[in-house]
């Protein structure tokens, strides 16, 4: 069953527009920026921007940040709300489930493919930008940010600009790379699960994927006001920037192994939610 | 082949299945027939483990269903509610998802038994254009190819020939009844008495939740004990016969004994002619017109014996209407 699904997906026109759409906005940025050589100044616009002109082997990362607020998010939330309402309301469902195929492996194969989807999302994102960095930005070694206590996005480019730190060889670089972007796959595996369990519940995908998308929004809200302190550490986006910390030197754990944490629970939770619910319901689509 | 005992469903508080018990035996073509929203969908759902029975037992092919569904599924072809498949995808390319999913058909012949199905439901030379091109009645037969795919020993559908033109209809006829007679048991659910009529040798009919009726389509539809005679000599006839007409019109007796031979026999030894003569059926329509009441998308209210005009006498024990009448009248 997972390779019928993972079948579905290739074949569908859409998850390759999205994804076009996703490696396409950081070449955009890129291109801007080689042009004019204006980089946003020290703690502004997406993280790692300003430092990408000195090298273009960190644009992945600042490729990450460009696409992490809206795009991934909205990209996954849309694959994951499609995964069972879309079949309810396509008229597919009954006949799958009638071919007979459970209803949990259903469930898991379109987790599966909902990984797989995250995943090359994010490694092409990256890996486009690797090639349009070196290309358009050279890729000379840079230095890592100075271990700062500091745990926010705009500290960290400030630090980062300070080239005090100790140089990054390539390898170096790239292993950082890769430990952001499991940690951004695995935020997004969050949304894409709360997603998920709002597909179970409605029979259209369009308002499961905005459902998961309001929650995102509310949380990113409650993240930003200190009133709602007592539930910060809770949000499903209060860790999403703790990437950033891969490119401290030393690597800053905490934050990143809250995120991991956190994200782990979500996904725990509302897959649990999304199998309980749908293994009962009645199929009326 | 399908049994279900007191199987009833309830969504909140609306009753939808009220205690059917279904009887579907091995090599039926069963006609399973209702009203719109009498129910008939949510219990071809329910057969299909799709929707869960509020109480109540199902038992296919021997299995309790939802529990053991799935052992049964495999050997089951099913259409519910209108045919579906991948938009983007062709035809055949939606074949084969379909195949592969679940419990699988092989790959090594599926290719093969792809074109067989596809050959069997009339779109054998069908090119690859994806199925949101296709027409309403080439969904159909790709909806019936899909449950075919398998051949399965039970077939389950819900309105088969919807979209399909006289000719379609014919042909999927005719492909049931060849299936049926190799084997596969046809459960049909319908609105529509022709299609059951023509090719069912049971019926089901099922009213606002409730099977009203189960039985041989050929004892439904028994003789009356009446015969049809049409003539030109109508009042010849009735003299000739009298006492035995029950009812007469401009060139119609009914006439009461079934034994058409000797009755044509009698009259044309009378002088009388007889143009037609028959034994006089119930036809599938009123048998069902006479036990079920009108389907639920029909939204009016209770039938009045008029609505009082200005010159009429305002003669009604509706409130409304009285309370018009109390003013008019103070």
């Amino acid at each position: 069953m997972i390779r019928v699904e993972l079948v579905k997906l290739v074949r569908r026109p859409r998850s390759w527009v999205s994804i076009l759409l996703l490696c396409g906005l950081p070449v955009v940025v890129a291109v801007f920026v080689a042009v004019t050589h204006i980089a946003p100044p020290p703690g502004q616009g997406p993280a790692l921007l300003s430092e990408v002109l000195s090298s273009g082997t960190l644009y992945p990362a600042a490729a990450l940040a460009i696409v992490l607020p809206i795009f991934l998010p909205v990209a996954v939330a849309v694959v994951a709300g499609d995964a069972i309402a879309g079949e309810a309301s396509a008229g597919t469902l009954r006949y799958l489930l009638a071919r007979p195929v459970g209803r949990t492996r259903l469930l898991v194969a379109k987790l599966v493919t909902l990984i797989v989807y995250t995943l090359s999302a994010v490694l092409l994102v990256a890996g486009t930008a690797y090639l349009t960095g070196i290309t358009l930005f050279g890729s000379k070694p840079v230095a890592a940010t100075p271990g700062g206590l500091t745990t926010s996005n705009i500290a960290a480019s400030a630090a980062a600009t300070s080239l005090s730190g100790t140089a990054m060889s390539p390898t170096d670089i790239a292993l950082r790379t890769i430990g952001a972007i499991s940690f951004i796959a695995v935020s997004m595996l969050g949304v894409g699960a709360i997603a998920l369990f709002l597909s179970t519940i409605t029979d259209s995908a369009l308002g499961a994927a905005l459902g998961a998308l309001a929650a995102l929004i509310t949380s990113e809200v409650l993240v930003t006001l200190n009133a709602a302190s007592a539930v910060d550490p809770y949000l499903p986006t209060r860790y999403w920037l703790a990437w950033i910390d891969f490119f401290r030197d030393p690597i800053v754990w905490r934050n990143i192994e809250r995120g991991f944490a956190l994200q782990a629970v979500y996904v725990l939770v509302f897959l649990g939610a999304a199998w309980a619910h749908f293994a009962t319901k009645d199929v009326t689509s | 082949m399908i049994a279900t005992r007191a199987l009833t469903k309830r969504y909140g508080r609306l009753l939808v299945v009220d205690q059917i018990d279904l009887d579907v035996r091995d090599g039926d073509r069963y006609g399973f027939l209702g009203p719109n929203g009498s129910g008939k969908t949510t219990v071809v759902r329910m057969l299909l483990g799709l929707v869960y029975a509020t109480s109540g037992e199902i038992r296919v092919m021997g299995k309790p269903v939802p529990k053991q569904v799935a052992d049964v599924l495999p050997s089951i072809g099913s259409l519910v509610e209108g045919p579906s498949a991948y938009g983007h995808l062709s035809g055949r390319a939606n074949l084969a998802l379909i195949d592969a999913a679940g419990t699988a058909g092989s790959r090594r012949t599926r290719r093969r038994r792809i074109a067989d199905t596809l050959d069997r439901v009339g779109l054998g030379g069908i090119d690859n254009r994806p199925v949101k091109r296709y027409s309403l009645g080439m969904r159909q037969r790709l909806g019936l190819a899909a449950a075919l795919l398998r051949t399965p020993r039970l077939l389950i559908l819900d309105e088969p020939t919807n979209g399909l033109d006289p000719q379609g209809i014919r042909e999927i006829r005719d492909l049931l009844i060849e299936l049926n007679q190799a084997g596969t048991t046809v459960f049909l659910s319908s609105h529509q008495l022709s299609e059951v009529e023509q090719l069912c040798t049971r019926v089901g009919i099922v009213n606002q939740g409730r099977l009203v009726e189960q039985d041989e389509l050929a004892a439904l539809r028994a003789p009356t004990g009446r015969a049809i005679v049409r003539t030109p000599d109508v009042a010849q006839a009735r003299d000739l016969l009298d006492g035995r007409v029950e009812h007469s019109e401009a060139d119609r007796l009914l006439v009461s004994g079934t034994d058409t031979a000797m009755l044509n026999a009698q009259l044309v030894a009378g002088g009388v002619r007889v143009s037609e003569i028959s034994a006089e059926r119930r036809s599938l329509e009123e048998v069902v017109l006479a036990v079920t009441s009108s389907g639920s998308d029909r939204v009016g209210g209770p039938a009045r014996g008029g609505i009082p005009g200005p010159g009429r006498p305002g003669g009604g024990d509706v409130l409304e209407q009285g309370d018009v009448a109390g003013r008019e009248q103070p």
